[in-house]
C-alpha cells in the first residue's frame, strides 16, 4: 500500500479531499436534519417576549468610607486598591477581629470561607471566582453561583428571589433583585424581623387550651 | 360594630297589627264623628304609617345609598353603557365619601390564561410584608387591619394551619417555627360560590373567585362555607385616609368596598389581568412567591410545579386550590 502511494503520491492527496468533503457533507446534513426540530416547537408556543427581564446588576466596585467628611460634608471613601496595592495579604487572619486597620468590626458568618475565597488578593477592585478567574463586583452572581447552584437553578426558573414588574412579558419588562440585593455576602442569612401589621380580627385567635 | 347612622332607627318593631284592629272601642252613640269615620281615619294614619315604615329602606338609602345602586343589576346582566354609568357612579362616590380621585376599571380574563400561585415555605420568614402589601393595595378598612393574607406560624412538623398561629408579634423567623401565609386559594370547585343564595360570588374564566359587591347580601355564607378562612366581612364603611387610598381600582377587586358585603383576594386582578405581578409578590422580601399562567408551559409556575414537592392545603377535601406550597429540597 506504502510502495503504491509512494509511486502515485496525488493518490493520498485524492483520498484526502474526498474525506473532508464527505465530512463536511454529512455536518451540513446532519445540521439540516436537527434544527427543524428543536427549536420551531418552542416559538410557536411562547409568544415573542417582547420586553426584557432586567437583573439588577450586583454592587459597583466598593469603596471603603474613611469615616472623614471633606469641605463639602461628603463622606471620604477611598478605593480598595489603595491600601492592599501596599500591604501584603496575610491569609492567616480571617475574621475582622484579627485585622489591625480597617474592617473591624464587620459581622462575618459565611460558611467556612475566608476574606480570600472571594476577595481578589491580586486586585482587591474585583472579586475572583474558584479557579482564579476575577470577576467584577457587579458580577457577583457568577460568584455565588459557585457553591449555591441549587438557588442559581431556582433563580434561574424564576423561583428564587424577589421581582417586580411584569408576569407576562408580553405586556411589560420585569426587574429582578440579585444575590446581595437581599443576602448581606458576609452574613447571608436573613436576619431577625419584627413582622408588621399584626392582625386584628377574631378569627384564628389562638384558642385557649380546654376551650373549644 | 355597627355604624349607628346605617341601622334601622324606626321604632315600629315590624310586627304590630298595623290593619286597624287595635282601634279604641266605639263610641254608642253617633256624636259629631261617625265610628266609622274614626276607624276609617285611625286606619288611613297607620296605613300611612305602614307605608312609610315600608319605605324607610329607601328613605334611608339617600344618606349612603343612590337609588341608581339600589336598582342597579347582576354585574353579569349589565350592557357596557350601564357598566359605564355604574363606574361613574361609583367613581363619584369615592369622591363624595373619601375625598379621593380613582379610575375603576373593569378589566377582563385573558384567553388561555389561567392564573396559579405557589409559595416557597422553605424561604418565607413570616415578616408578613405581603399582608401588608395587600392591605395597601386593595384599599382595606385601616383600623381593623384587613387584609386578604393570614400568615400562620407553624411548629415544624405540622402542615395544620387551624393549629398555627396568625397573631405572633416577636422577631421572625424564631428557629423551631415556619411560616404559611393563606389567602385565598382560588379553588376549581370553590363551595363558596356553591352556597350563595344570590350568585353574588362567581368563579371567572382565569380561575379567580370574585365577589359583585352590589350584589352581595352580606349574609356571610361565603364566610363559613370557605375551608381556608379566605373571606372578609365589612363590618364598618372602610376608613381609609384620602391620601392613602390607591386611585388604581377595578369594579371585581380593590375599589372601595360598601359596609355589609363580603371580599375576597382576587389575585389582584386589576393589576394581573394588565399582565403585572400581584402586590403581595412584589413586596416579599424573601422572594417565596411565584406567580404565572398555569397554561404556559414555560412559565416560572409550571416549573415550580414539575420540579419541586408541591402540596395543597385540605387536598382531601377536594377543591383543587390553584395555589400551591413547595419546600425547597
Ligand atoms: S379559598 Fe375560600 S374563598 Fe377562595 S375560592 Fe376557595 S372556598 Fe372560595
Ligand atoms: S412577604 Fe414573603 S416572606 Fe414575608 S410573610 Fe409574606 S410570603 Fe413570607
Amino acid at each position: 500500500m506504502s510502495l503504491y502511494l509512494k509511486k502515485h503520491p496525488w493518490l493520498a492527496w485524492l483520498t484526502l479531499v474526498v474525506l473532508v468533503t464527505g465530512f463536511s457533507m454529512a455536518i451540513v446534513w446532519a445540521q439540516k436534519t436537527i434544527t427543524p426540530n428543536a427549536p420551531a416547537p418552542v416559538t410557536k408556543m411562547k409568544p415573542a417576549a417582547t420586553h426584557p427581564v432586567i437583573i439588577k446588576p450586583g454592587p459597583a466596585t466598593p469603596r471603603l468610607d474613611t469615616g472623614l467628611k471633606d469641605k463639602a460634608g461628603n463622606a471620604v471613601t477611598v478605593a480598595c486598591s489603595t491600601c492592599h496595592s501596599t500591604t501584603t495579604p496575610n491569609v492567616l487572619r480571617n475574621t475582622a477581629e484579627d485585622l489591625f486597620q480597617a474592617h473591624r468590626g464587620l459581622q462575618y458568618q459565611h460558611g467556612a470561607l475566608t476574606c480570600l475565597s472571594c476577595h481578589n488578593a491580586s486586585n482587591y477592585d474585583t472579586l475572583h471566582l474558584a479557579d482564579g478567574r476575577s470577576v467584577a463586583f457587579p458580577d457577583v452572581m457568577t460568584l455565588c453561583s459557585q457553591c449555591h447552584g441549587t438557588a442559581r437553578r431556582d433563580y434561574d426558573h424564576g423561583s428564587h428571589g424577589g421581582m417586580n414588574g411584569h408576569w407576562d412579558l408580553t405586556k411589560g419588562g420585569r426587574i429582578r433583585n440579585n444575590c446581595i440585593n437581599c443576602h448581606d455576602p458576609h452574613h447571608p442569612k436573613f436576619p431577625l424581623v419584627q413582622p408588621v401589621l399584626p392582625p386584628r380580627d377574631r378569627i384564628s385567635v389562638p384558642k385557649a387550651e380546654g376551650s373549644h | 360594630m355597627n355604624d349607628p347612622s346605617t341601622s334601622p332607627k324606626t321604632p315600629c318593631s315590624g310586627n304590630c297589627a298595623c290593619s286597624g284592629n287595635s282601634a279604641p272601642p266605639p263610641a254608642d252613640e253617633p256624636t259629631g264623628i261617625s265610628r266609622r269615620t274614626v276607624v276609617k281615619a285611625l286606619g288611613a294614619t297607620l296605613g300611612v304609617a305602614a307605608y312609610a315604615k315600608a319605605l324607610a329602606p329607601l328613605t334611608e338609602l339617600t344618606k349612603e345609598t343612590s337609588m341608581d345602586e339600589f336598582i342597579q343589576k347582576h354585574y353579569k346582566e349589565l350592557s357596557k353603557e350601564e357598566m359605564a354609568a355604574v363606574i361613574q357612579r361609583l367613581t363619584q362616590e369615592a369622591k363624595d365619601h373619601y375625598g379621593a380621585d380613582v379610575t375603576i376599571s373593569d378589566p377582563q380574563p385573558v384567553d388561555g390564561v389561567k392564573f396559579g400561585y405557589a409559595l416557597n415555605l422553605s424561604i418565607c420568614n413570616g415578616c408578613r410584608k405581603c399582608a401588608e402589601a395587600c392591605h395597601l393595595e386593595n384599599n382595606h378598612d385601616r383600623p381593623s387591619h384587613q387584609s386578604y393574607i393570614r400568615v400562620f406560624e407553624m411548629s415544624k412538623g405540622s402542615m395544620d394551619f387551624e393549629k398555627g398561629n396568625a397573631h405572633y408579634d416577636h422577631p421572625v423567623p424564631q428557629p423551631d417555627k415556619y411560616y404559611m401565609p393563606v389567602q385565598c386559594q382560588q379553588c376549581e370547585h370553590p363551595p363558596c360560590v356553591d352556597v350563595c343564595p344570590v350568585e353574588a360570588t362567581w368563579k371567572e374564566k382565569d380561575g379567580v373567585v370574585v365577589v359583585d359587591y352590589n350584589w352581595c347580601i352580606g349574609c356571610r355564607y361565603c364566610e363559613a362555607a370557605c375551608p381556608y378562612h379566605a373571606r372578609r366581612f365589612n363590618w364598618t364603611k372602610p376608613q381609609i385616609p384620602a391620601e392613602e387610598i390607591n386611585p388604581n381600582q377595578s369594579y371585581l377587586s380593590n375599589r372601595i368596598r360598601p359596609q355589609g358585603v363580603m371580599e375576597k383576594c382576587t389575585f389582584c386582578l386589576h393589576r394581573t389581568r394588565e399582565g403585572r405581578l400581584p402586590a403581595c409578590l412584589e413586596a416579599c422580601p424573601t422572594g417565596a412567591r411565584v406567580f404565572g399562567n398555569l397554561n404556559d408551559p414555560n412559565s416560572e409556575i409550571r416549573w415550580v410545579l414539575e420540579n419541586k414537592r408541591v402540596f395543597v392545603l385540605k387536598e382531601e377535601l377536594g377543591l383543587k386550590p390553584q395555589f400551591f406550597y413547595f419546600f425547597d429540597e
